[in-house]
């Protein structure tokens, strides 16, 4: 190997916030050839971003220092660059893509505008020309009929194509160095699919170098050459993708890579008595127009779906995003007006008020996907799981219920001792485990779970999935699980519905769905999931 | 059983009464030096002017006579007491004071005017200058002994001279600053519990409660205050409660939308959709989960609303639409001043006092606002 294009050496970055220093990045050196894909791979905290941000000089200074290290790119050292020699860099010879394509895009300006900007700032470029450059750039980044979206604004984009937008705003200058940050994590998997064919494929027709950030173990054996594994703000392996996956050798990756959801959901009872039954579910949106808002149109959110969720099962619910399935969820749960009927434990709930649906609530609880806005960030442990005693068993006593949160702390697995603190004290993992404990501590026997895992660390997960499965085993509990994540379903769910825009695309048990899958969809969804492969065009979206 | 017992027995502990997030807000209050001196020292002068009484009065604090004690400062003695025949004792009158100080003594406050007492003996034609621009001589040559007379002392000072009533101008901003204040507290207090009720009502619901409400609201405040004041000082008689009532009707529309875009932001919160899945009433839901976010916004805006409410009063006074006539108030004093050019120590004291006293709550409220602001850092 000749003279790597990057180079870090023993890099360090310390955050000071009234008077503490904390380090998020403890010497780490990679080096990065010509041509090569390198991906960072870690769960949140670890440092792999704030590495990233780095090499560009991109955190907010003089919050974050340097104490040590040096960057080199071509030989020159990026960190000791003043800011106008930076720019020279920046956007031109490394350019970078984000998690979040809405937000890294200007919401005001079109396509056109935001890519001629960057052709006419680094390359002077007159408008005639620089029009043309766009659309081959687009067209290069698979954009379908380019000369129709030049005029289209962010939001007029699906969010795939939003995120080619942003690869084709990094590819304008031709840079040698793509650093991609966590560039399909806010996609749906057949989309994420699409994303990484599209950056491998233009890697190699360009010969680009890309750095890649990620926490997702399968998109790095799909793309990278080399791996650097990362915890804590230290690189604790390094090395080629097939032998740190084939053998790994540091505790840390062993670990990751034994995190994936295991285990099988309890076996299908067809017997088993149905707690949930809805029929004909409908939940319309009215699209009003005119003077007297006469109702032109309607957005079919769920259009006509019949579940049933049987004690001590669980109904995955699987489908991409806007395909309607937290909307079906919180039809069920009665959170949103809908039409048809909801049967739960043999009575009908669909035409009960708001009041009289409270004394129910306490059997047919919901789990957010959320965990840091899921719980309140002014009350205490304690008293977020309290709430629905003091409504439900108003007669308990403030000791008896104490005596019940201590005691369902224990049961979803938290020190009890932890109670009074708030909810900022907690990682992700313990809130979802608190958020848990709330639905618990009523003794429920339905829980609707919206994406319980989704903003969870790979490894926290398999540990949620695994409560999850005790906890109903244990109380005998009606699970409705909705999760874009087919891995977690699987793990899980007994039972699964596929839905796309509204409606089932195909529904059965859980082995018959992911082992013979009968629809094109489901064949997709499924590939891009396990395999991270694209189907054909016109079956997913993109 | 009992091993469980003992093993949840120690750690039933109290929680501490301000939450780490509270403590946070009241560190980043106090690093902002010039609003923590600002609180301490408005609130100095606050608990000062509360005891107004004992600081500035024409009657005693306590006094001894023939074996009694007394407390004129409290109760209204008749003066047969004293052996006159009135039905109100004046104490500072020469024919009480040596009655009292015969047969008992008398501890007076250090300033021994109230507001309303009329000094009959300053040296010039009212308004009279601060006591301490005369020599000893001319300062007490309207006295029956002169120098010589036992009125001649620092407690019958007039530190900052009198008004063109011959009335002590510093016992008339001391009392002054306390009405000033309790107005603007008071009126504070009251237009926050309605405009939060009302903008918590209208957020939380939305729909048409909100847009009915806002445009009532819109309407509402379009009405002059000025010239309501006017009409209704035709009909009632001017009080502190009347005015208080009168500018309640309409201060508190000022805290209604910042409320109101916290309830309609913070409604589809998921924590208080979990709420609402938990089956908490919407009341509950309001109290409990939304409200503490609008208090935020309100708690900053206060110190604020206290100020304006205070400059309106001032400005009504000053016009001579507020408080009746003869209450010790600033914007009185500012009026005086404007009509006796000739005398700058009414102007003076006036502009020294008002300015302060809306400094020190700008300064409070600036350290509020730096409290409550998430983004600001510990420096």
């Amino acid at each position: 190997m000749s003279e790597p294009l990057l180079s870090v050496r023993d890099l360090s970055v310390a955050f000071t916030q009234g008077g503490n220093q904390s380090i998020a990045v403890d010497h780490i050196s990679f080096d990065l050839a010509k041509g090569e894909t390198v991906a960072l791979v870690g769960e949140s905290g670890s440092g792999k971003s704030v590495s990233a941000l780095s090499v560009l000089k991109l955190l907010p200074y003089p919050t974050a220092s340097h104490p040590s290290g040096k960057v080199l790119f071509q030989g020159a050292d990026l960190l000791a660059m003043n800011e106008k020699q930076l720019r020279s860099v920046r956007g031109n010879k490394i350019t970078m893509i984000f998690q979040e394509p809405m937000t890294s895009l200007n919401p005001l300006h079109t396509i056109e505008q935001q890519i001629v900007e960057i052709l006419a700032l680094h390359q002077g470029m007159g408008d005639r020309q620089a029009k043309a450059r766009t659309l081959a750039l687009l067209n290069e980044v698979g954009i379908r009929e380019p000369e129709k979206r030049l005029d289209a604004f962010p939001h007029q984009l699906s969010g795939g194509q939003r995120q080619r937008v942003m690869i084709a705003m990094a590819l304008a200058n031709e840079p040698e160095l793509l650093i991609a940050d966590e560039p399909t994590t806010a996609l749906d998997v057949t989309v994420q699919a699409q994303i990484l064919e599209l950056l491998a494929g233009l890697k190699s027709r360009k010969g680009m170098s890309m750095l890649f950030i990620t926490h997702d173990l399968g998109i790095v054996r799909k793309i990278a050459d080399r791996v650097c594994v990362m915890t804590k703000g230290k690189i604790v392996e390094t090395g080629p993708t097939k032998e740190i996956f084939a053998n790994p050798q540091h505790a840390y990756t062993k670990h990751l890579l034994a995190a994936e959801p295991k285990g099988k959901p309890p076996a299908a009872n067809a017997t088993a008595k149905p707690v949930m039954t809805g029929k004909d579910i409908k939940v319309w949106f009215p699209i009003k127009k005119g003077f007297f808002r006469t109702t032109v149109d309607n957005v079919k959110a769920v259009d006509g779906i019949d579940v049933t969720v049987r004690a001590g099962q669980t109904l995955g619910v699987v489908g991409e995003s806007g395909s309607g399935k937290t909307t079906l969820g919180l039809a069920l749960a009665r959170m949103i007006s809908s039409t048809g009927t909801i049967q739960f434990n043999g009575s009908d709930i669909n035409q009960l008020t708001f009041n009289a649906m409270r004394p129910l609530r306490r059997e047919l609880q919901i789990v957010f996907q959320d965990p840091f806005g899921s719980l309140s960030p002014r009350m205490s442990v304690s008293e977020i799981i309290e709430e629905g005693l003091k409504i439900h068993e108003p007669k308990l006593s403030p000791d008896q219920r104490d005596d019940k949160v201590v005691a369902v702390l224990k049961e979803v697995g938290l020190d009890p001792a932890t109670r009074n603190r708030y909810p900022h004290e907690f990682s992700g993992g313990q809130r979802q485990r608190v958020a848990i404990a709330r639905a618990m501590v009523l003794n429920p026997r339905f829980v609707m779970l919206d994406e319980p895992t989704s903003a969870l660390d790979m490894s926290v997960q398999a540990q949620v999935v695994d409560l999850l499965r005790n906890l109903q085993a244990k109380h005998d509990l009606a699970y409705l699980f909705i999760s874009h994540d087919l891995k977690v379903i699987r793990a899980l769910a007994n039972d699964v519905i596929v839905m796309r825009n509204g409606k089932i695309v195909e529904a059965g048990p859980s082995e018959q769905i992911f082992e013979r899958p009968q629809t094109d969809y489901t064949k997709a969804l499924i590939s891009a999931a396990f395999r991270i492969e694209t189907a054909p065009v016109g079956i997913v979206s993109e | 059983m009992t091993q469980a017992a003992a093993e949840t027995a120690p750690t039933r502990i109290a929680r501490p009464w301000l939450s780490p997030l509270n403590r946070r807000r009241w560190q980043n209050f106090k690093a902002n030096r010039r609003g923590y001196w600002s609180l301490w020292i408005f609130l100095a002068l606050f608990v000062l002017s509360l005891f107004a009484e004992l600081i500035a009065n024409d009657r005693p604090i306590v006094a001894y006579y023939k074996g009694e004690i007394l407390f004129p400062v409290a109760v209204a003695y008749p003066e047969e007491k004293f052996g006159g025949f009135y039905a109100v004792t004046d104490y500072r009158d020469p024919v009480i004071r040596d009655e009292i100080n015969a047969n008992g003594w008398m501890i007076w406050p250090p300033i021994r005017y109230s507001y309303r007492t009329v000094n009959n003996a300053i040296p010039d034609a009212a308004p009279a200058k601060p006591s301490w621009e005369y020599d000893a001589q001319k300062r007490c040559s309207q006295y029956p002994q002169g120098a010589a007379d036992p009125d001649c002392i620092v407690g019958n000072w007039n530190w900052l001279g009198t008004d063109d009533q011959a009335r002590d101008v510093l016992a008339r901003i001391i009392y002054g600053f306390r009405i000033s204040v309790l107005f603007g507290l008071i009126l504070t207090a009251g237009s926050s519990v309605i405009g939060v009720a009302a903008g918590a009502l209208q957020g939380y619901f939305g729909g048409w409660t909100d847009l009915l409400f806002q445009r009532f609201i819109e309407i509402w405040s379009a009405i002059p205050l000025l010239y309501l004041l006017l009409i209704v000082a035709a009909i009632l008689p001017p009080g502190f409660f009347i005015l208080l009532g009168l500018m309640l009707l309409f201060s508190w529309t000022s805290l209604v939308s910042v409320v109101r875009a916290e309830f309609l932001r913070a409604r589809n919160f998921e924590y208080v959709n979990a709420a609402r899945a938990l089956g908490v009433s919407n009341r509950t839901i309001m109290l409990r989960h939304l409200l503490p976010n609008a208090m935020v916004a309100t708690l900053t805006f206060m110190p604020f609303l206290v100020s304006a409410s205070i400059s309106t009063l001032t400005s009504l006074d000053y016009l001579g639409f507020g408080l009746p006539p003869g209450t010790a108030s600033l914007g009185e004093l500012l009026k005086q001043a404007q009509s006796n050019l000739n005398a700058p120590w009414l102007g003076i004291s006036g502009f020294v006092v008002i300015s302060l006293m809306l400094s020190l709550l700008v300064f409070i409220g600036e350290a509020t606002r730096d409290a409550f602001d998430p983004r600001k850092a510990f420096r």
